[in-house]
């Protein structure tokens, strides 16, 4: 049998990558206030606006997607 | 011209030698087709040459420009990709079909008129067909059936709007064509279907999960971005395709969020990338046309990396769906490696190849105060990482442990992605070799400090979403099942559509047959033969005067009338008739 990679087999690697995420966010968020920015429309050059709207969309997309399969949903055989 | 040779013809002529060949001989010559139109590709100068005159008409294979021109780099690209992925593919079927649809995506590329051009889309759609159905199951033979129903629906429009622009402008060489006219809407039609453009574009997300592992990796990169190519050459400018394309960039996503098998959910981000590229021609400015063509050389790259690390799942553990897959970076690294790369350039992170060119569409809407089409592509833009960029490799190599342990696919598989993943990062920090590929002179600059922050926090930031949601329970979670598309209105339109024509005509049959051919010659039979009893009795039943007597109904036999027999009347007609002949001929 060959090697086998078992990095997030192991808790505290998982704790490890989400913490570096988890800074880099943060990170993300303060550089933000100290950049120039030409933007084409007010919203763009607000602080952390990308921050925002990358979030909201994504929880956005996700419970629409939800509803969504409420009703287009169907057994794997449906069109058997 | 005469010591070049058509790209084209290249592959197309090399495709018909495949089947007499063995060995490495056979693969060496399938790997130096796409390595000589290249270099053709290289050497061909700008003009339109190769015209050949056919029945009063020119055909113009070698319309050579700047747009061509980079279409013609990335699809002989993508097929030497390909074509090194197949390589150990038992199967010629599939290595000719694959060449001959090679040729087919060049050769519409390199049309400078529809002759020619209708030649060619033609051959796309049947070429690719045999690429579903080479994968010999139930659900790929009746996948290539339907698919090929759908493109002769196309080819069908497509034919019909040249037909009529032939007629009206008399001349079988086009350009930018633009919306007015039947003739102009046929063909837009036509290309939208290749395109997958809403509601025609089910047939992408039905066949390409039915294909074989290497042919998915040309359907990808080739049917939808020959039409982007045809969709910039004729319609650029064209208002409507930035609406058609701000829904082509959302809908798929939310389809791409339930799905469950993992070539299906990158065949709907197929169609949302191709949304992206629709909004960009039609906006129709330089930066939006460079912007949509970038767009769609970087997509063809990265997926079909993904469909190539899809297609190494699925060869190595005959497994596809979320649902059975899992923890597969555990005996898969490099597979793993290359998929996230794939994800990582689609998702358009900065030093991949995605953030140079998608940014262009989305600074070309913002140019022009697009508000709504600005904040659809952003949205979408984060919807994009949530929808591959996180799904796909997270359910296929992380996730929870399937139990599965396998190893990695062959060499040829592995160097076929390492390329297309190396391109995806070159094109990505070195953005200006690309830039000068483009049509229009490009003063785009994608690596600004704002531009970089923006873009990192809109997809970590969708990230951290897809994190909580997972975490609370809150993602819809991976199941056996399929969900609708506009599919369905001719997968289970067709059987309405064919009971109610068996039901209806069969039964208009039936009814004419009883009437017409057993109840009206029979109550005709009984008329003549028994006329007076028969009109007796009608009238006794309408003015309700009795009723008539059993004898007049039990009659069968021939009625004695005092009414002068038919025969004297008959006659005396042929006599009078007779007599004015006697008169004209001999006496008038």
């Amino acid at each position: 049998m060959k090697r086998e990679l078992k990095i997030f087999d192991k808790p505290e690697n998982v704790k490890r990558f989400l913490g570096f995420f988890y800074v880099s966010l943060v990170v993300l968020l303060i550089v933000d206030f100290f950049i120039h920015k030409h933007a084409d429309f007010p919203w763009e050059g607000a602080p952390d606006f990308f921050a925002v709207y990358g979030f909201v969309s994504c929880v956005g997309l996700i419970f629409i997607a939800k509803v969504l399969r409420i009703f287009i949903k169907r057994d794997e055989h449906y069109y058997d | 011209m005469t010591n070049l040779i058509p790209p084209a013809a290249i592959f197309i002529g090399g495709a018909l030698f495949v089947p007499f060949l063995r060995g490495k001989l056979k693969s060496a010559f399938m790997l130096l087709l796409p390595v000589l139109a290249f270099v053709m590709l290289v050497k061909m100068p700008e003009g339109k040459y190769w015209v050949v005159n056919f029945l009063d008409y020119n055909l113009i294979f070698g319309r050579v420009d700047r747009l061509s021109m980079v279409f013609g780099y990335i699809f002989t690209i993508i097929s030497f990709i390909g074509i090194l992925f197949a390589l150990k593919v038992q199967d010629d079927l599939q290595h000719v079909s694959a060449l001959m649809y090679a040729g087919g995506a060049i050769g519409v590329t390199f049309s400078g008129d529809f002759f020619s051009l209708y030649v060619f889309w033609e051959l796309l759609a049947i070429s690719s067909t045999f690429l579903i159905l080479a994968r010999k199951t139930k659900a790929s033979q009746l996948a290539a059936f339907r698919y090929i129903l759908v493109h002769v629906f196309g080819g069908l429009c497509l034919l019909a709007g040249i037909i009529i622009y032939i007629h009206d402008s008399g001349t079988t060489e086009f350009a930018n064509i633009g919306l007015g006219g039947i003739a102009s809407w046929l063909i837009f039609i036509g290309i939208a279907l290749n395109a997958a453009i809403p509601p025609l574009h089910p047939w992408l997300q039905d066949a390409y999960p039915e294909a074989t592992v290497a042919g998915a990796v040309f359907m990808c990169a080739l049917t939808t971005k020959s039409a982007v190519y045809l969709m910039a050459r004729t319609f650029p400018g064209t208002e409507l395709l930035i609406w058609l394309g701000a829904v082509m960039t959302v809908v798929p996503l939310f389809y791409g969020i339930l799905e469950n098998d993992v070539r299906r959910v990158l065949a709907y981000i197929i169609i949302n990338q191709v949304g992206f590229m629709m909004c960009g021609i039609g906006i129709g400015t330089q930066l939006a046309i460079n912007g949509a063509v970038s767009h769609a050389f970087c997509d063809i790259l990265y997926v079909s990396l993904l469909f190539m690390a899809a297609g190494s799942v699925l060869h190595m553990t005959g497994k596809i769906r979320c649902t059975d897959l899992g923890g597969l970076y555990k005996t898969m690294p490099l597979t793993c490696l290359f998929c996230m790369i794939g994800a990582a350039s689609i998702s358009g992170f900065p030093l991949f190849n995605d953030f140079i060119s998608k940014s262009m569409i989305i600074s070309a809407a913002g140019h022009e105060k697009l508000s709504l089409i600005w904040l659809i592509l952003e949205f979408a833009s984060a919807g994009v990482f949530l929808h591959v960029g996180i799904k796909v490799p997270f359910f296929t190599f992380f996730g929870h442990d399937s139990g599965i342990r396998t190893k990695e696919p062959p060499l040829n598989m592995l160097l076929a992605m390492g390329i297309a993943a190396f391109l995806c990062i070159a094109i990505g920090l070195f953005p200006g070799r690309l830039y000068n590929l483009l049509p229009y002179p490009v003063h785009f600059v994608p690596y600004t400090a704002a531009h970089v922050t923006g873009e990192l926090q809109l997809v970590m930031f969708g990230g951290l979403a897809f994190l909580l949601l997972i975490r609370s329970g809150y993602y819809p979670a991976e199941i056996a099942a399929i969900n609708l598309d506009t599919d369905w209105f001719y997968r289970k339109g067709a059987r309405f559509f064919y009971y109610v024509m068996d039901r209806g005509l069969n039964g208009l049959n039936a009814f004419s047959e009883r009437v017409l051919a057993c109840a009206v010659p029979a109550r005709l039979g009984q008329l003549s033969r028994t006329p007076i009893s028969s009109l007796v009795t009608l009238y006794m039943r309408a003015t309700g005067k009795g009723s008539a007597p059993e004898a007049f109904n039990k009659e069968t036999r021939p009625e004695e009338t005092s009414l002068a027999p038919m025969g004297t009347a008959v006659f005396l007609s042929l006599v009078f008739v007779f007599s004015l002949f006697v008169v004209f001929a001999f006496l008038g």
